[in-house]
């Protein structure tokens, strides 16, 4: 079980990773789309690396809700629950 | 009057330098690409070539981590090259609906498909990744330096085998003779030195085995050659309509005067014994050009090291040039690179336009033994050729009787 922190900097860390923004970018209120300038493409990327890191299911009709990073790090932390 | 085309610019990343001018001086030098392969997968699949022509500056050390993570080996290879070549010709402003690509590639993304399968097996479906294909697919190279350029009048890949490469040159002269666009960025890539290719070219005894002594296995032309060497990279050539590059004060190389191609329809993979269809495109790439057998000057062969490969084209030049073949001079640079396959057209055009522009012939090196069937003058120490006009030709032949050839001339 990981606190939100916790997978705050892991989603941080993936998202560097695929795209090379700053982890320190990634903030809870930040918009994937708007304001991290993520595509489809990348964002599939990011949720298949979430899946193997927290070992969750994050199946692909959930993946149009998350459109915060926030909204990202709840689903998965209720999915680890 | 067909308009005529100049090369303006020059871009390359190869097994003998990661630049045009890093691997310019190598070829005039004389060095050998060929190392033994630094992977454990040859060990864990007992391979039976152990060695291979590897790209002297690794594209991580050229692209960010980002650019690299979506781009096959291949489409990093293209990208570096293209980006010298853009450079390299000055051109700043553009019309970018009047600018293409012609990027070949002889294989594609093969490190990705096959990635990709192990990840399918190992790990599920889910973890195959979105940008599988876009990564896999064989225009991968030519749509990702159209978007890195901003090339709007059409992004094409020819693909023939190891003819691959001066295809595109084919290509990009039709495109601005046809008036269809004024500039474009022609070029090839490969990246192919993966076990499972390596393993199928073995087995189909085109490489050469000489596990012990990779430097000298590339020997075209020499009594002992025994196959290719597996070579990868990209080269890149900027060609334009003469006027548009007359109309910005551009530095011209030379001129693309004339191409060809041609296809043997004689064997999948053998080539005529006689030369038919590698005869037919060295005749109509001189007649393309308005050039005649007597102004020839310069070869830079397609010459892969193999034992039945290298005499067709030997009995094809001569047939084409008669016998001012005796005055002609031929380097064999893959003698240095090894064979970058659907790339080698284009690196060996980059050297072939260099020759022309300096007037100074790459070398070929580990010829020790000249095949007495083949009594060309090859180029195995530095030379320079005199001033005044000069016209070079360069060939390629691919699996599938594939003939490419290409003309340049000093203006």
């Amino acid at each position: 079980m990981a606190s939100n922190e916790e997978i705050l900097a892991g989603l941080a860390e993936i998202v560097n990773e695929e795209t090379g923004l700053a982890p320190e970018s990634v903030e809870m209120d930040k918009s994937f789309t708007d304001d991290l300038d993520i595509d489809s493409i990348s964002m599939m990327t990011i949720v298949v690396n979430a899946e193997e890191k927290f070992g969750v299911r994050i199946p692909d009709e959930e993946v149009k809700n998350l459109k915060t990073v926030g909204d990202a790090v709840t689903f998965i932390s209720g999915a680890q629950a | 009057m067909a308009r005529k085309v100049v090369i303006t610019g020059l871009g390359a990343t190869t097994p003998i330098g990661g630049d045009v001018p890093t691997m310019w001086k190598n070829a005039l030098k004389g060095v050998s690409g060929a190392r033994t392969i630094e992977a454990d997968w040859v060990q864990e699949y007992d391979l039976p070539v152990t060695f291979a022509a590897q790209i002297t500056v690794p594209a991580s050390e050229v692209l960010s981590r980002v650019e690299a993570k979506r781009m096959d080996p291949s489409t990093q290879f293209a990208v570096i090259a293209a980006r010298e070549a853009w450079r390299d010709s000055g051109l700043e402003e553009i019309d970018h609906d009047r600018f293409a690509v012609a990027f070949a590639t002889g294989i594609g993304g093969v490190w990705t498909l096959l990635d990709a399968w192990d990840t399918l097996r190992a790990k599920g479906p889910r973890r195959v990744l979105p940008m599988t294909v876009p990564m896999l697919m064989p225009n991968g190279p030519a749509a990702a330096v159209s978007l890195d350029l901003g090339a709007r009048a059409g992004a094409h890949t020819p693909v023939s085998a190891c003819a691959s490469g001066t295809e595109a040159l084919h290509q990009g002269l039709e495109l601005i003779r046809s008036g269809k666009a004024d500039v474009v960025m022609c070029g090839g890539a490969e990246a192919a030195i993966h076990p499972m290719p390596i393993a199928a070219f073995a087995s189909m005894h085109a490489l050469s085995r000489r596990n012990d002594d990779p430097e000298h296995a590339s020997r075209p032309y020499d009594v002992g050659r025994d196959g290719f060497v597996m070579g990868e990279g990209a080269g890149a050539l900027l060609i334009e309509a003469e006027e548009h590059a007359l109309a910005r004060g551009a530095r011209i190389y030379g001129e693309l005067a004339g191409t060809s191609v041609t296809a043997d329809a004689y064997h999948i993979t053998a080539p005529d014994p006689g030369g038919l269809g590698a005869t037919r495109a060295l005749k109509a790439a001189m007649f393309d050009a308005r050039v005649q057998p007597s102004d020839i000057g310069h070869v830079n062969a397609h010459a892969t090291s193999t034992p039945v490969g290298d005499k067709p084209e030997y009995i094809a030049l001569k047939t084409a040039l008669g016998s001012h073949i005796d005055n002609v001079a031929v380097s064999a640079t893959k003698s240095q690179t090894g064979h970058l396959l659907g790339a080698s057209g284009a690196v060996e055009a980059v050297m072939t336009v260099l020759s022309v522009y300096e007037r100074k012939l790459p070398v070929t090196i580990n010829l020790e033994n000249q095949d007495p069937e083949i009594p060309l003058d090859i180029v195995t120490t530095e030379r320079t050729l005199p001033a005044g006009d000069l016209v070079a030709l360069s060939n390629s032949f691919g699996f599938g009787g594939h003939n490419a050839v290409i003309v340049v001339r000093s203006v």
